[in-house]
């Protein structure tokens, strides 16, 4: 590991200013996947700013609304959390199908959505790598690819976003809270992650130094269940190879609120926007459930290794939106 | 780059100078000369560094020492009293030393960790799958680390909570059995 200058400042704003005097500079949350990175020689900060104790790390009710995480939340707790149990059941399923208990103690909420890929290529510092060096190549595309995407890839990089919680906040609408150089802003999670394209080095929309401080969650209508489902290749203690994570209110046998998004299967969570427009308002009936998943997944493009998570994906999507109607006793 | 830090050890408080890289693992193995946490993988993937910091088991592999100034670290060594034998160790209820791990000590849990207990959500997503009607088999199958009152601590629920630890010994069964004695034990001692 490089030798590193180590800093914890008082504020989100002194935090800041540390990383916009040095583009080397990086914020340490729980250091499950940036320590890790810098033993491999990934990651090469020559500043490490230690954000855990800077943000907060509870979940608050919003007057107006929804609640507000707080970006140092560790994911146990955000997991166990009884608002997050009640109201946001898919977030709290998928923090909980996530990585193990001893690094969920230890990772926070806004370290969990700014991980990167495992993609084998990107964390072996002797293979090229686009996103690790741009403009090396990708060893991925012909390489091995059974853990990456089926969708929104480009030809320089084929890599898949690990959260499993990210996946939950896109379906939820989340809303990161960001404190930059030039101020705070909202970015919506879903537009936190970005499409590889030509720029696969940039995995969000974030600026160097913007720091996130909290995530919110939109209040979900009373009667909305939801749900998270992750398939892997082993029962416990592994990354997705897809997951699915809904949010579903049906009325009188007719979809109202819907809400899908994809993990495992591209660069970032996948909101399944094809398939909610096409069940919005429609009966919700399994045949519809595969209607729109086969619509959704007619953007595909699988990789050698990986074809068969176009059959997965639309099957597990197909399974949790019927788990969802039939505990509502709706859609029979 | 050194930094002077201080950590409580397994109740003594210690204070060294580490390089900025050092993980807390190392630190306590290399420089306190504790080894009973062990470095396996060194990447968080083998949970044998396993540690309780301020109360929660966590990879303390993964943790740079100097991030945790001022932090409450329990070790393996930590777990046995000054005279005889951890009760885990003792007879009559044998090999219950892995659930200290999995399901702190209350007295070992940290702030806001009160009522913090067996819980459960999250079900393999697979053998949901696999079951091909989408339904979870219950809502189980956690961590020590979700509040919940009721979760049936069945082998399914054991052996979720021990896999963030891989051990040769994984395929040795009667871990499952033992750990559940125990939990059944200390459940009734409560």
């Amino acid at each position: 590991m490089r030798p590193f200058r180590y800093e914890r400042p008082d504020d989100p704003l002194a935090a800041v200013a540390l990383l916009a005097d040095d583009p080397t500079a990086t914020f340490l949350g729980g250091g499950t996947n940036l320590v890790d990175l810098m033993k491999l020689g990934v990651a090469r900060p020559d500043v490490v700013v230690d954000v855990a104790r800077l943000t907060g790390r509870a979940v608050e009710t919003l007057p107006e609304g929804g609640v507000r995480i707080g970006a140092a939340m560790p994911n146990s707790d955000l997991a166990a959390d009884p608002v997050i149990r009640h109201r946001y059941p898919v977030l709290s399923q998928a923090l909980l199908a996530g990585a193990s208990g001893q690094l969920r103690n230890l990772a926070t909420t806004a370290g969990n959505l700014l991980q990167r890929t495992r993609c084998v290529y990107f964390q072996d510092v002797t293979t090229p790598c686009n996103k690790r060096e741009p403009g090396s190549g990708c060893s991925a595309v012909d390489g091995w690819t059974r853990h990456h995407a089926v969708l929104g890839a480009s030809q320089h990089c084929v890599a898949t976003h690990p959260s499993d919680m990210a996946v939950a906040m896109a379906a939820l609408d989340a809303v990161v809270q960001v404190q930059g150089a030039r101020g705070p802003r909202r970015i919506p999670v879903v537009e936190l992650h970005r499409l590889p394209g030509d720029e696969p080095q940039r995995d969000t929309s974030l600026e160097h130094g913007d720091l996130i401080t909290s995530v919110d969650l939109p209040d979900l209508p009373v009667t909305a269940r939801s749900h998270y489902a992750k398939v892997r290749d082993r029962a416990s203690y592994a990354f997705a190879l897809v997951s699915v994570a809904a949010v579903l209110d049906v009325h009188d046998g007719i979809v109202g609120h819907v809400h899908i998004a994809l993990g495992g299967v591209a660069h970032k969570p996948w909101r399944a926007t094809i398939a909610e427009d096409m069940l919005r308002g429609g009966p919700a009936t399994t045949d519809a459930f595969r209607a729109a998943a086969v619509a959704e997944l007619t953007r595909a493009r699988p990789l050698p290794d990986n074809a068969f998570k176009v059959p997965l994906a639309r099957n597990v999507l197909v399974s949790v939106l019927g788990h969802l109607t039939s505990s509502a006793g709706a859609g029979r | 780059m050194d930094v002077e830090i201080t950590l409580q050890v397994n109740g003594v408080d210690r204070r060294l100078v580490v390089d900025t890289r050092t993980t807390l693992l190392d630190a306590l193995r290399e420089r306190l000369g504790l080894t009973g946490a062990k470095k396996g993988c060194d990447h968080g993937q083998c949970g044998a560094c396993t540690m309780l910091l301020d109360g929660r088991r966590v990879n303390s592999c993964l943790a740079l020492a100097v991030a945790h100034q001022g932090a409450d670290v329990v070790t393996i060594e930590g777990l046995t009293p000054a005279r005889g034998l951890h009760p885990p160790a003792g007879v009559p209820r044998p090999r219950r030393l892995p659930v200290r791990l999995l399901h702190p000590r209350p007295d070992l849990l940290g702030p806001g960790d009160a009522g913090r207990g067996p819980s459960g959500l999250a079900q393999c997503g697979r053998r949901r799958a696999a079951r091909g009607d989408g339904a979870p088999a219950r809502d189980g199958a956690a961590s020590d680390d979700a509040a919940s009152d009721g979760v049936v601590l069945d082998d399914d629920e054991i052996r979720e909570r021990m896999s963030g630890n891989l051990c040769r010994c994984g395929a040795y069964a009667n871990i499952v059995p033992a750990i559940a004695e125990y939990a059944t034990a200390e459940h009734a001692r409560k």
